[in-house]
C-alpha cells in the first residue's frame, strides 16, 4: 500500500513539470464527456417527452373503439355500448389554437373521469387523488404541463383565452403532463372546441363481446398498437444527433489518447528507475490504473457540467426543429434525473480507459532499457504505422460490405464510420509517404532537416492530424449535404407552394362550404380542395391525398418519375403517385400496383413518384373522386386558391369574416415558405452547432499537441541554432512545417469530406428519411473549411512558437550541456 | 335509510379515499342554496319516485334477502345514488350538476361480491324517471311494469350479476312524521318513504352457475341536502323481515361524542306504520369480525323494541361482506334469532 502510494506520488510528479500534458488528458476527456452526454441528454430528454406525450391517459386501457367515418361520432354511442355494459370511457381530443405570433396551439384532450377504469392515472394523478368537483365543475380546470404554461406566458389559476376569444378553465400546473398537451373535462372540451356531443374515441378497458351490429357500422375497434409511433418516426433524427456525439466522442478520447501515450513515453525514465528501485510491476500498473481513474472522474465531472450547459443551449433548437417535423413536443428545459447525469461520469471513465489502456498495457511490457529517445519512437511506430494500415484496411472491407448489403440506418452509420476511421488511420502512413517522397527531392540541407524533422514529428502529431481530419472532413460531409438539402428544399417548395392563399377549414362542412363561396369570387381563378385520409400500410403511417383535376398540377408537383400521361390517369382513378421515401419504404416501382386497405378498392399502379422532404409519413397522391368513393370518411384538410397578388389581403379579410377565420387557419403563401423554410433551418442549427464543436474539439487536439510537443523539441532546434540558424527563422521553420503537415492533412480531407456527403445523401438519408438527394460540391464552401482548417492548426502552434522566440541562448545550450 | 351515501359522494368529491373521521364533517356541511326538508311537506306519488332537482343527495336503495332451492340464505343489494355539485335543474349535456352512482352486491355461501360504477347526469348514461318508473345506470337496471309495485332489478358485476322480479301489493311505508324523518335530534332530517313488502322471484349468477332464488326485498327512497349533523361519525342501520310478516326498520347515528341517536319504525303485517324512538329502541353490539382490509365491525347485534316484544340477536350470513368500493363500508343480509326468527339487511359505515 505505502509502495502504491509512492509510485502513484512519483508518476503524479511528472504533471507539475508537464502542466499542459495534464491538461490536455483532462481536456480531452472533458470534451468527450461534455459532447456525448450533450447529446444523449437532447436524445432522452426528446424520448422521455414522447413517453409522456403517449401517456397522457395511462392506465389498464387495453384498445380503443375509433370512428369508421369522419373524426368524431355522436355520444350517443357512447351511452349506448355503457348502457350494454361496455366499460368505455370517452375522449375528445382537437387542436385548441392559441393567440400570438406566431400562432401555436395545444393539443386540447377532454376527459371524463368517472368512467375511467379507477387503476387509471392521468398525467401521473391518480384518479382517486384529485379534486373532481373541480375539475367536472365551473370553471372546472385545464391542466397543462410546465412548459405549456411558460408558452402561454401564464400563472397557475389565471385564466388564458384561445385564438376566438373563448375564456379557458383555470389554469392548474400537472408537473407530470407532456408538453402542448392540456387536459380537461370533457364538457369543456366540447365547448372549447364547438363540438357539442362528439366525441373523438372510446377508452375500452372491457367489451363483454362483439360490438353489437347497430353500432359496428359506426365504432371500430383497435387494439392497442405502437403507441411509440412518435419514437419511431423520430428515431432518424437523433440517431443522427447519436452519430455526431459519437464523433465527437471520439474526438475527444482521440486528444485524451495522444496526451496519455507521450506521457507514458516521456515517463519511461521515470518508470525504469521505479522498477528498478524495487517496485513490483503490479505495483505499477495500479497506480496508473489509478492516476488515470482520477482523471477521467475529473473529466467526467467537468464534462457532464458542461454537457448539461450545451443540451439546454441547444434544446429550444432541438425542440423547435422536432416540433415543426414531427408535431411531437419536446420541453424547452432538461428535466433529467440526478443519476441520469452521474452516468456520464461512467462514461468518461469508460473513454478513459479505452484512450489509456492501450498505453498501459504498452508501460507493463515496455522493454526497460530502451532509450527514450523521439527518434527510437519514430523507429518503433513502423510496425504499429502497418498494424494501422492492417486495421484501415479491415474497416474499409467492413465499410464496403455495409454498402453494398446494408439496408439499414444503424448498416448506413457503420459505413461511415469505418470509412472514417480507416481513413484517420491511413493519414499517418500516407503523410509519412508523402514526406519521404519529398525528403528524395530536397537538396538543401536545410530542407532536408525540414522534411525530415516534420516525419519524425509525425508520430507524436499523428492522432491530433487524424482528429483535424475526421473534423474537417465531417464539416465538408455534413456542410455538403445540408447545404445540397437546402437548395434541393428550397427549390421543391417554390414549386409546390405557389397558390396564394392556403386555407384550413374547420371541417369538411366548412371546407364545402369555402370552395362554394370561393368560386363565386372572381378574384379567385384556381381553387383547389384536397381530401385526405389517414391510412396504415405495412405498420407505418401513410397519408392518401385526394385532388382534383387541374393543369396547375403538371407545373405545380414535381415528379423525379413518372410514365406517360401519369396526370391524365391519375385524374380519372386510375393510378396513383407515391412520395420517394413510400416507394422506397414499399419497394415499389413506376407500373407496380399499390393495393390501398379499403373495402372496395382494386390495386392501382403507381405511375408517377415525387419528393416529399420532411414529411416524416408516407404520402399517396389519388383523385379526389376515387379517394371519397372508397373512404366515405376521407375529409376535406385544406384548400388552395389561386389569385392576383394584390388581390389577397381584401380576399383574406373576406374569407376570415365570412368563415370566421383566424390568421392560423388562412395563410399567404409567403408566411407559410418562411414557416416551412424555418423549420429547415431550426432542424440543422444543432447539426451545425454540434459540427463546429467537433471542428473546435480538433483544434484543441492539435494545439493541445503541438504545445506538449514544443516542449519537448529543444533538442532537436538547438543543434540547428548552434549550426547559425537564427531563432526567427527557427520559428519560421516551425510554422511552416505545420503549416504543411496541416493542409496535407486538409488536402486528404476534402475528398473524404466530399465521399462523406456522398454517402450522406445516396445512403443515410435514404435510410433515414428515404428521400436521395443529388450531391452538390459547393467549392467556396470547401475553401472556407479549408481556411478553417489551416487557420486552427496556424492558431494552435503559434503560441508554442512564439514561446521558442523567446527562449533564451542559455536555454538552447542547455541540451548540450546536458549531454555532457 | 343508507346514510353512507351521501358521505361517498363527499368523499368522492373532496379527492380524498380516507373514511377517517374528519371527512364524515362534509355531511354536515351547510346545504347552503339547496332545497331544504321540511317538517310541513306531504309527500306525493307517483312524482316523489323520481329525482328532486334541488336537493343534494338522493337514493333508490333496493336489498332483497333470497333462498334457492336448497334453501341456502342469498343476499342481493341494487343501489342509486345520485348527488348534485349544485343546485339546479338537470341538463342535456355534460354540464349537469348530477353525478350518479351505482352500488350492487351478491352475498352467499362462500362470499360476498360487489361492483361500483359512476356516471354523469345530462347524457343518458343514468338516471330515474318517476312516471313509467325507471331508474338505470350503465346495464344496471331497476325498471317499473305499470307501477312501482312490480320491478325488475338487473345489476352484475366482476364475476356476479342477478335478475330478480319484485312485486308487493302493499302500501308505501312513511318514516318518521309522513315521510319526514330526523337524522340528529338537532334539526337535520330526510324525507324517507319505504316499500319493504316485495315478493322477490328470479336468477342470481355466480361464476358461471345460475341459480333461481325467491324471497323478499325492501325499497328504501330517501333525499335531502343535509341529512347530518357535525360530530356524527358513522352509522348502524337495520332492514328486518320478521317472520310474522312485521317489518322492523331501526338505525343509530354514532356521536364522536355523546350517545348515539336511534330512531325506527315498526310496520305491522298489513302495513300499519308506528315511529319508534330512542327510548322505544336498544342496540347492542355483540361480536366483532375482522375483515379483509384488517376492519373489524359488529357482525351479531343485541335488538330490542319491547314495545312490540322485539328481543332478537342479529347474525350476518356471511360475516365477510365488505364493499370494496371507492368508499368502503359493511353492508349485508342478516338472521334473526331470539324471541322471533327472520332476515334482513344490515348496513355499517365509520368503522
Amino acid at each position: 500500500m505505502r509502495l502504491l502510494s509512492l509510485a502513484l506520488m512519483a508518476l503524479l510528479s511528472h504533471w507539475r513539470r508537464h502542466r499542459v500534458q495534464c491538461l490536455s488528458i483532462f481536456t480531452g476527456l472533458w470534451l468527450a464527456t461534455a459532447l456525448w452526454t450533450g447529446v444523449q441528454a437532447l436524445n432522452s430528454q426528446a424520448r422521455s417527452d414522447y413517453a409522456r406525450a403517449s401517456a397522457v391517459l395511462a392506465g389498464p386501457l387495453q384498445a380503443q373503439l375509433l370512428p369508421r367515418t369522419g373524426e368524431r361520432f355522436d355520444q350517443g354511442l357512447y351511452v349506448q355500448l355503457r348502457r350494454l355494459g361496455w366499460a368505455v370511457s370517452p375522449v375528445l381530443e382537437g387542436r385548441l389554437r392559441l393567440p400570438g405570433e406566431p400562432a401555436h396551439s395545444v393539443r386540447l384532450i377532454g376527459i371524463e373521469p368517472l368512467s375511467l377504469s379507477p387503476a387509471s392515472s392521468i398525467a401521473g394523478v391518480q384518479l382517486q387523488a384529485f379534486d373532481l368537483q373541480a375539475f367536472i365543475g365551473t370553471p372546472g380546470q385545464a391542466w397543462v404541463g410546465p412548459d405549456t404554461l411558460r408558452q402561454l406566458s401564464a400563472n397557475p389559476a389565471q385564466r388564458a383565452r384561445d385564438s376566438e376569444g373563448q375564456l379557458l378553465p383555470p389554469l392548474v400546473l400537472q408537473p407530470a403532463l407532456a408538453p402542448g398537451v392540456m387536459v380537461v373535462d370533457i364538457g369543456h372540451a366540447q365547448a372549447l372546441l364547438h363540438a357539442s356531443g362528439q366525441l373523438s374515441r372510446l377508452l375500452l378497458a372491457g367489451a363483454p363481446g362483439p360490438l353489437p351490429a347497430d353500432i359496428a357500422p359506426f365504432l371500430e375497434l383497435q387494439t392497442q398498437q405502437d403507441d411509440g409511433g412518435l419514437q419511431r418516426l423520430t428515431d432518424s433524427f437523433h440517431l443522427n444527433l447519436t452519430a455526431l456525439g459519437l464523433l465527437a466522442f471520439i474526438v475527444g478520447l482521440f486528444i485524451a489518447h495522444a496526451a496519455i501515450g507521450l506521457a507514458l513515453e516521456q515517463r519511461r525514465g521515470l518508470i525504469r528507475n521505479l522498477r528498478a528501485s524495487g517496485i513490483s510491476l503490479k505495483t505499477l500498473l495500479y497506480a496508473l490504473l489509478l492516476e488515470l481513474g482520477l482523471f477521467a472522474v475529473l473529466g467526467g465531472l467537468a464534462g457532464v457540467a458542461s454537457g448539461y450547459a450545451l443540451a439546454a443551449w441547444l434544446l429550444p433548437d432541438v425542440a423547435a426543429s422536432l416540433r415543426g417535423l414531427y408535431g411531437a413536443q419536446v420541453a424547452g428545459t432538461l428535466s433529467l434525473p440526478a443519476w441520469w447525469w452521474l452516468l456520464g461520469v461512467l462514461v468518461s471513465v469508460f473513454g478513459a480507459l479505452l484512450a489509456g489502456l492501450g498505453s498501459v498495457m504498452r508501460a507493463a511490457r515496455l522493454p526497460l532499457l530502451a532509450l527514450a529517445q523521439p527518434q527510437a519512437w519514430r523507429l518503433a511506430q513502423g510496425p504499429w504505422l502497418r498494424r494501422q494500415a492492417l486495421i484501415a484496411g479491415l474497416l474499409l472491407l467492413l465499410a464496403l460490405g455495409c454498402g453494398v448489403f446494408g439496408a439499414s440506418l444503424p448498416s448506413a452509420f457503420a459505413m461511415l464510420a469505418g470509412l472514417l476511421l480507416a481513413a484517420a488511420l491511413l493519414l499517418p502512413g500516407m503523410l509519412d509517404r508523402v514526406l519521404a517522397w519529398l525528403a528524395r527531392r530536397c537538396q538543401r540541407p536545410l530542407a532536408q532537416w525540414f522534411v525530415a524533422d516534420s516525419r519524425q514529428q509525425l508520430p507524436a502529431l499523428s492522432l491530433a492530424l487524424m482528429a483535424l481530419l475526421l473534423a474537417l472532413a465531417a464539416s465538408v460531409g455534413v456542410g455538403s449535404m445540408t447545404e445540397g438539402f437546402r437548395k434541393t428544399f428550397v427549390g421543391w417548395l417554390g414549386q409546390r407552394l405557389s397558390a396564394d392563399l392556403y386555407v384550413t377549414p374547420r371541417d369538411t362542412a366548412q371546407g364545402l362550404q369555402i370552395v362554394e363561396w370561393l368560386e363565386q369570387q372572381p378574384a379567385a381563378s384556381v381553387v383547389l380542395p384536397g381530401w385526405r385520409v389517414d391510412i396504415q400500410l405495412q405498420g407505418w403511417p401513410v397519408q392518401v391525398q385526394g385532388i382534383v383535376d387541374h393543369s396547375v398540377y403538371r407545373t405545380r408537383w414535381p415528379l423525379l418519375e413518372q410514365q406517360p400521361h401519369a396526370w391524365q390517369r391519375l385524374a380519372r382513378g386510375q393510378a396513383v403517385m407515391l412520395s420517394e421515401q413510400l416507394a422506397r419504404r414499399l419497394k415499389l416501382q413506376l407500373g407496380d400496383n399499390l393495393k390501398l386497405p379499403a373495402n372496395t378498392s382494386p390495386a392501382l399502379p403507381v405511375v408517377g413518384i415525387y419528393a416529399d422532404y420532411g414529411n416524416p409519413k408516407g404520402h399517396v397522391l389519388a383523385n379526389a373522386g376515387w379517394l371519397r368513393e372508397n373512404w366515405p370518411q376521407a375529409t376535406l384538410t385544406g384548400l388552395s386558391v389561386d389569385l392576383a397578388a394584390e388581390r389577397v389581403p381584401a380576399l383574406k379579410v373576406a374569407l376570415q369574416r365570412h368563415f370566421a377565420l383566424d390568421d392560423s387557419r388562412v395563410v399567404e403563401q409567403a408566411r407559410l415558405k418562411r414557416w416551412s423554410t424555418d423549420v429547415f433551418n431550426r432542424t440543422f442549427a444543432a447539426t451545425a452547432a454540434l459540427n463546429s464543436l467537433t471542428l473546435g474539439v480538433a483544434g484543441v487536439a492539435l494545439f493541445i499537441n503541438l504545445l506538449t510537443l514544443g516542449q519537448s523539441r529543444l533538442g532537436q532546434l538547438a543543434p540547428l541554432w548552434a549550426l547559425g540558424v537564427r531563432r526567427m527563422q527557427l520559428v519560421w521553420l516551425g510554422l511552416g512545417q505545420t503549416l504543411m503537415l496541416s493542409s496535407l492533412t486538409v488536402l486528404m480531407a476534402i475528398p473524404l469530406g466530399l465521399l462523406l456527403a456522398w454517402c450522406l445523401v445516396a445512403v443515410v438519408n435514404v435510410q433515414a428519411f428515404g428521400w436521395r438527394l443529388p450531391l452538390y460540391v459547393f467549392p467556396v464552401q470547401l475553401l472556407q473549411l479549408a481556411m478553417l482548417g489551416l487557420f486552427t492548426s496556424l492558431l494552435a502552434s503559434a503560441w508554442p512558437l512564439w514561446q521558442l522566440a523567446r527562449r533564451q541562448p542559455r536555454e538552447l545550450l542547455r541540451p548540450f550541456a546536458d549531454e555532457a | 335509510m343508507k346514510r353512507n351515501a351521501w358521505l361517498l359522494l363527499s368523499v368522492l368529491l373532496c379527492g380524498c379515499d380516507q373514511p377517517a373521521p374528519q371527512s364524515y364533517a362534509g355531511l354536515g356541511q351547510q346545504a347552503g342554496e339547496f332545497s331544504q326538508v321540511t317538517r310541513d311537506h306531504r309527500l306525493a306519488f307517483p312524482q316523489d319516485h323520481g329525482p328532486h332537482d334541488g336537493f343534494r343527495i338522493e337514493w333508490w336503495y333496493v336489498t332483497a334477502n333470497l333462498k334457492d332451492a336448497q334453501g341456502r340464505d342469498w343476499g342481493a343489494q341494487w343501489t342509486l345514488f345520485r348527488s348534485a355539485l349544485r343546485p339546479g335543474p338537470e341538463t342535456t349535456d355534460w354540464n349537469s350538476p348530477n353525478l350518479w352512482m351505482g352500488h350492487a352486491a351478491l352475498t352467499g355461501p362462500g362470499g360476498h361480491q360487489s361492483g361500483e360504477t359512476l356516471a354523469r347526469g345530462g347524457i343518458g348514461q343514468a338516471g330515474v324517471q318517476a312516471q313509467p318508473f325507471r331508474a338505470w345506470i350503465d346495464d344496471w337496471s331497476l325498471q317499473g311494469r305499470g307501477s312501482i309495485e312490480n320491478l325488475r332489478m338487473v345489476a352484475g358485476g366482476d364475476g356476479f350479476r342477478y335478475d330478480l322480479q319484485l312485486h308487493s301489493d302493499h302500501p308505501l311505508v312513511l318514516h318518521g312524521e309522513q315521510g319526514y324523518s330526523e337524522k340528529s335530534g338537532k334539526g337535520q332530517a330526510s324525507y324517507y318513504y319505504s316499500q319493504p313488502f316485495y315478493q322477490v322471484q328470479g336468477h342470481i349468477q355466480r361464476g358461471s352457475q345460475c341459480i333461481a332464488v325467491t324471497g323478499q326485498a325492501w325499497l328504501d327512497r330517501e333525499w335531502s341536502s343535509q341529512p347530518l349533523a357535525s360530530g356524527q361519525t358513522g352509522w348502524d342501520w337495520f332492514s328486518l323481515h320478521l317472520d310474522s310478516g312485521a317489518k322492523l326498520m331501526l338505525f343509530q347515528v354514532r356521536e364522536a361524542r355523546g350517545d348515539a341517536y336511534r330512531a325506527g319504525t315498526w310496520v305491522g303485517p298489513q302495513g300499519e306504520v308506528v315511529a319508534l324512538d330512542a327510548a322505544q329502541i336498544q342496540l347492542q353490539a355483540q361480536a366483532w369480525s375482522a375483515q379483509k382490509n384488517g376492519k373489524k365491525v359488529p357482525t351479531r347485534w343485541r335488538v330490542q323494541v319491547p314495545g312490540h316484544g322485539v328481543d332478537v340477536q342479529v347474525d350476518a350470513v356471511e360475516p365477510q361482506a365488505w364493499m370494496q368500493t371507492r368508499f368502503p363500508y359493511w353492508e349485508g343480509p342478516v338472521r334473526l334469532s331470539g324471541s322471533a326468527g327472520g332476515r334482513g339487511y344490515l348496513e355499517m359505515t365509520g368503522y
